[in-house]
């Protein structure tokens, strides 16, 4: 009787909801690691996407003008990361960490005048006789776009890395780039192009919850969301379906734990609502031990800057 | 980051020179101004000082200010300036504040829902919120019809814990067969968790939902989905005008005009107040039409018996959860008893965390 008034096809429905911003940061993160770059600032490219984002999404009245301002916005302040630590060679940590400060800073400052305003709506996509399939209907065949076009960079992202060219060269370079220069591949170029990505993708994270999710533009909305994304990229040894796997699974621990209070179900509720957190300060513990690196499957020349001349 | 750039200029605009007549006011946030909830009401407050007493203050703030080393490190910094009067607003900073205003007896220290004084500086200031949860409690007892009500609470303390018995009891005054369900999110502003707070509410029956968090994601979430929900600390109706019942408003404006006053004439003493619709603390957004011309009457009604202290919310007989009788026929609470509440009242089936 504990699940009994709990509807499943609802309880999936809203885990799908609720991973889709984290999943989008993650999956962008993930391609940036797999270069051999680890950028901390994921946070902050998602709430400079929810901002800039949202800006875009009232002025302009399109939702989809929106999330490319969004994706452009993230993509923007990866840039600056990228001229840091690839030009400028400074320490990765330091620079991700000061990119999410800045990012917070930054999105308040441009979004003071947005504080209040409803943005235009994102439509529900009609499946037709999908949305009318028991079950799956309203489980699965419910959403936005966006949450379908999420799944479909999954599969694109994991294609990428594992059967194209150019996914194996960026492979490559993040486990080992004295290698792969050799090799005569530009590293440097390889890398930015992947800081950009992952920009992109958390921009678009980031809109996803000022324009679909809340929506409604407040600063610091993101509320630690970058940081649980950095942590399922680890928590699923980079890889892409692990990535989406471990995303619903935050997002159904959080939507299930609101569930289960909300049917009145007798949980001991702070232990769950700290469960997200726990598992991402666990995680991003492993990431620092040197150990635990190898048997985690992490890209060998993680968290190294490169210089062509050593 | 914006911390460090508000002290900042915090630091250079107290530095700057000034007429020495000016009184200098400074405010400690926890969260952003723009969260359109609890720290956006004190910035309201702080904007109106400046519009009444223009010339003669000079206000300053810092938001987003932690509890602990932060908080003390912001006070300091302020008392160290120049400031005359410092308001802390939220419970967290009590010790912080204690400690500054101990090196600083010449500072005036007022601090929001708090419950410290150590030192004869520090002034305690809080608003019967339970009145206004009251009022909305009846509005949604009169209007469910699944008679379910979703309740997204943040933290299981006595303020959070009265302001849901206070509704219960009122809901329940006038439709006996009114639930509540209760969704803690252990957080004061996460407008995600919110979100999915009031979709989980609504997926279990609930028809009107009320919030003691901050942002606005709820009611956006209850005009989606068709049902009506209650703002929270502003006027929240433009973000869902056809879910906006009314809603609790924090009035700080007349309080600290009134203390501003005192210090500007030098008859600033520390007190402890706990003021409530009579005082014009806690007010109400415009009743929407949306709530029959019968049920606003009434909450009218009550508003008015609560501000003429015709009216307690908490009069017996109540019983706590478990049965056993808390305030007897016609007795009322003392406010010893609200300000500790750490239980529920008879009738509400969930049980509080720990």
């Amino acid at each position: 009787m504990i699940l009994g008034s709990i509807n499943p096809a609802v309880l999936l429905a809203a885990l799908m909801v609720a991973a889709t911003p984290i999943l989008l940061a993650a999956i962008g993160e993930l391609v940036v690691e797999k270069s051999g770059v680890l950028n901390l600032g994921v946070e902050g490219m998602m709430i400079m996407g929810a901002c800039v984002g949202f800006i875009i999404a009232v002025n302009s009245g399109s939702p989809l003008l929106g999330f490319i301002g969004a994706a452009l916005g993230g993509m923007a302040l990866s840039l600056l990361f990228a001229l840091l630590t690839q030009a400028l060679m400074t320490n990765q940590v330091a620079s991700g960490l000061a990119l999410t400060l800045f990012g917070l800073g930054l999105s308040a400052l441009l979004g003071q005048k947005y504080v209040g305003i409803t943005p235009p709506r994102t439509p529900k996509l009609d499946l037709g006789v999908l949305s009318d399939i028991p079950f799956l209907g309203r489980a699965v065949f419910s959403h936005d776009i966006v949450v379908y076009l999420t799944i479909a960079l999954v599969a694109a992202v994991w294609w990428f890395l594992k059967y194209s060219r150019a996914g194996m060269i960026l492979r490559a370079v993040g486990e080992n780039h004295d290698a792969a220069h050799g090799l005569g591949y530009h590293v440097k170029r390889v890398r930015v192009l992947a800081i950009m990505f992952g920009g992109a993708c958390a921009g678009l994270g980031g809109a996803y919850l000022s324009l679909i999710r809340v929506p409604q533009w407040t600063e610091g909305m993101t509320v630690g969301a970058g940081w649980i994304a950095l942590a399922l990229v680890v928590f699923a040894s980079w890889r892409p379906w692990r990535a989406m796997a471990g995303a619903y699974l935050f997002g159904g621990v959080v939507v299930l734990q609101l569930n289960l209070q909300a049917a009145g179900v007798r949980i001991p509720v702070e232990y769950l609502s700290m469960s997200p957190y726990l598992i991402t300060i666990f995680v991003l513990v492993l990431i620092s031990s040197g150990k635990a690196r190898g048997s985690l499957n992490a890209p060998g020349s993680l968290n190294r800057p490169f210089h062509a001349s050593s | 980051m914006k911390k460090l750039i508000s002290a900042a200029v915090l630091g250079a605009a107290l530095a700057s020179p000034s007429l020495a007549d000016t009184t200098k006011v400074g405010f400690v946030y926890i969260g952003p101004v723009g969260d359109h909830g609890w720290t956006y009401t004190h910035d309201v407050a702080r904007l109106a000082l400046e519009e009444e007493f223009g010339d003669a203050i000079e206000t300053t703030y810092v938001e987003n200010v932690e509890y602990g080393a932060d908080a003390e490190r912001v006070m300091t910094q302020m008392a160290l300036s120049g400031t005359d009067l410092i308001f802390a607003t939220s419970f967290g900073y009590g010790p912080d504040m204690n400690t500054v205003a101990a090196r600083f007896p010449d500072v005036a220290f007022e601090h929001a829902t708090g419950y410290i004084q150590e030192t004869d500086n520090v002034s305690l200031y809080n608003a019967r919120f339970y009145e206004g949860r009251a009022v909305i409690g009846h509005i949604a007892g009169k209007m469910t019809e699944t008679n379910k009500i979703g309740y997204i609470a943040s933290f299981p303390i006595p303020e959070v814990i009265m302001g849901i018995n206070s509704a219960y009891l009122h809901a329940k005054a006038v439709n006996p067969d009114v639930e509540f369900n209760v969704v803690w999110a252990y957080s004061w502003y996460d407008p995600a968790q919110e979100a999915a707070a009031a979709e989980a509410l609504i997926e279990q029956g609930a028809d009107i939902i009320m919030q003691h968090t901050d942002s606005t994601a709820p009611l956006t979430v209850a005009q989606d989905a068709g049902i009506y929900a209650f703002g929270q600390a502003s006027d929240m109706s433009a973000f869902a005008p056809e879910a906006h019942l009314t809603g609790i408003l924090d009035v700080w404006a007349p309080y600290y005009a009134e203390r501003v006053q005192a210090v500007i004439d030098g008859t600033w003493e520390a007190g402890d107040v706990w003021h409530g619709i009579v005082d014009g603390m806690v007010g109400f957004a415009p009743m929407s039409d949306l709530i029959p011309e019968d049920v606003r009457a009434e909450a009218e009604g009550m508003i008015e018996a609560i501000a003429a202290g015709e009216y307690h919310p908490f009069t017996g007989p109540i019983n706590k959860q478990d049965g056993t009788p808390w305030l007897a026929d016609g007795e009322i609470a003392s406010d010893g008893d609200l300000l500790t509440m750490d239980f529920y009242v008879e009738g509400i089936t969930s049980e509080i965390p720990n």
